[in-house]
């Protein structure tokens, strides 16, 4: 057995050791049960009290954006759908309908009313995800078990039209994969009437829970000013009390014609959090339910040769038909040369996909404004100044997601 | 709103951009690295965008100067954006850090020193964010390429 050189630390840490006085430095993670995806954590500590935090990620990093830039356009859709795997398919439908602005295609409107329809039930499941996970690690686990329950309903919901549970890959340019599948939206009800019985539990089980308030109320606070100079998006700026949502601010799918509210919180901490994304649960509920009332009928993908494939029963039986369908498959669709910037509302903040085309199959730059990603910036604002044994429940509140984190 | 706001920018800037126009529901602005701060100072004080989304580079290997620097700006008094852009060369690749004007210009200016090799002047933390301390290259450049690897430890064999 020869000497094993020491591994090289892949991180340099922003501070060490012996700076201050009676100060200790504890590293928290990359793999710890306690913070959900692979981040590690420096902490410089006071007793139990959080002076200084340095946060990494990356350790999830797998070059999603120098891929991209080999893949024809469609066959992005499953990388991007590994961003944010709580609601795979909001990235999904950002991602399409940047492509789409750049194509200078307008979806047909059962697709839009089915896409707008499927991105709040993405959202109804990472904000049940991120609630139950906060919710766990302060021990509750009736609530964890309800909420979760209720995820795992909606993930085999999806998968009834998908044909997977997390990713979905459900997306395409110019439309969707599939139509709903017959009974869909009988069982959506069920599962929508299920989701008003086990939240309205959690509700009476933790809104005014003592132990619950004294661990959540003025923890992690956040003011509006900071939260915008630091980047922050989503419901976390709206814990802070500003109703600020691209679904009404610039509304793209069908958002427009819809009624709902932007909850907001009061103080910008952990509770405030934890309640904007409860009652964000049930705007999109809403809003799921006035959605399934009123599909329009017709295709869910637009009758245009450049993204959509041909039908099959053409591609067997003419010319032009198997010649398209090979040059969409082979060369990818043909994306006029331009650059774009399509914002939507992911479930954490503002999911941005700006893309560089040259007129080719292939994109020459992918890049995603990941909301995860601008928050870990500035997580460190929530995290300095508490106890220690709040980092878990903050970091929980922020909800970060490695995959779109670290891409 | 949102057209309103542009015009006002485009006449603003109209005479020291290098090129300013529309581009998919935002407005598109060029200037010289040199500007880079004078205008996004304008932008955040006069036109009231509060909000750096996002700090990335295109990379144009044939062309002289190489990169493009480009900035996404968001108002939330507005709900307009501005796509700022700015061209450096690879052997001056370096412009002013925007740290001092807007906080998440810190993190998103670590992850483009990473990727592709620009500077920020003024920004005192460009350790790598997603990549490890003593990763060789820029990634996100084109003339990196995809399979090259970096083990940090030696495969065993």
């Amino acid at each position: 057995m020869s000497a094993r050189s020491p591994l090289p630390n892949p991180i340099r840490a922003a501070f060490a050791a012996g700076e201050h006085e009676g100060t200790s430095i504890v590293s928290i993670g990359p793999s710890h049960p306690a913070t959900h995806g692979t981040v590690q954590i420096i902490a410089e500590l006071s007793g139990e009290r959080i002076l200084r935090t340095d946060v990494h990620c990356g350790y999830l990093h797998r070059g999603f954006e120098k891929e991209c830039e080999s893949h024809t356009w469609h066959n992005l859709i499953p990388y991007v759908d590994r961003l944010n795997y709580c609601s795979a398919l909001i990235n999904d439908f950002a991602y399409c309908d940047a492509v789409e602005r750049l194509m200078g295609i307008k979806i047909t409107p059962r697709c839009r009313y089915l896409r707008t329809l499927l991105a709040e039930y993405s959202r109804v499941a990472d904000h049940l995800t991120c609630t139950a996970a906060m919710l766990m690690e302060l021990g509750a686990m009736t609530a964890f078990l309800y909420l979760v329950m209720l995820r795992d309903y909606i993930y085999e919901h999806l998968a009834a039209v998908t044909g997977a549970r997390v990713t979905y890959s459900f997306g395409r340019i110019g439309g969707l994969a599939n139509d709903l599948p017959d009974g869909w939206l009988t069982r959506l009800e069920w599962i929508l009437s299920e989701y008003d019985t086990f939240v309205g539990r959690v509700h009476g089980l933790i809104d005014r829970n003592r132990i619950f308030i004294d661990r959540m109320r003025d923890i992690g606070v956040l003011r509006t000013d900071e939260a915008i100079n630091w980047g922050f998006t989503g419901p976390v700026l709206r814990s802070t009390g500003v109703p600020r949502d691209l679904r009404k601010d610039t509304p793209y799918l069908a958002y427009g014609e819809l009624d709902f509210e932007v909850p907001v919180g009061i103080n910008g901490d952990n509770y405030d959090r934890y309640y904007v994304r409860m009652r964000e649960m049930d705007e999109s509920v809403h809003m799921i339910r006035q959605l399934a009332g009123r599909l329009p009928p017709g295709p869910v993908s637009v009758d245009d040769r450049r993204c959509t494939l041909p039908p099959k029963h053409l591609v067997y039986t003419e010319i032009e038909s198997l010649i398209n369908h090979f040059k969409l498959i082979i060369d990818g669709p043909q994306v006029p040369a331009g650059e774009v910037y399509a914002a939507h509302e992911g479930a954490n903040g503002e999911l941005g996909f700006y893309l560089v085309s040259t007129g080719l199959g292939v994109p020459y730059k992918v890049h995603v404004r990941a909301p995860s990603f601008v928050h870990v910036g500035g997580i460190h604002r929530l995290l300095e100044g508490y106890q220690l044994a709040d980092l878990v429940p903050t970091f929980g509140s922020v909800n970060m997601i490695g995959g779109e984190c670290d891409r | 709103m949102a057209a309103d706001v542009h015009d006002r920018i485009a006449e603003r800037w109209a005479a020291d951009a290098l090129e300013i126009g529309p581009s998919h529901g935002l407005l598109a602005l060029r200037v010289e690295p040199r500007r880079l701060t004078e205008v996004a100072r304008s932008l955040k004080a006069e036109f009231g965008f509060d909000l750096l989304l996002d700090v990335t580079a295109v990379d144009w290997p044939a062309r002289e100067p190489r990169f493009d620097v480009v900035y996404h700006f968001y108002s939330t008094r507005d709900f307009v954006r501005v796509r700022l852009k700015t061209r450096v060369a690879e052997s001056a690749a370096t412009v002013d850090s925007l740290a001092a004007l807007y906080q998440s210009a810190r993190f998103a200016e670590r992850e483009c020193h990473e990727m592709y090799g620009i500077g920020f002047r003024g920004n005192d933390d460009l350790r790598p964010a997603l990549l490890y301390e003593g990763f060789v290259g820029h990634p996100l450049r084109k003339d990196y390429p995809k399979h090259r690897e970096q083990p940090l430890v030696p495969y065993r064999t």
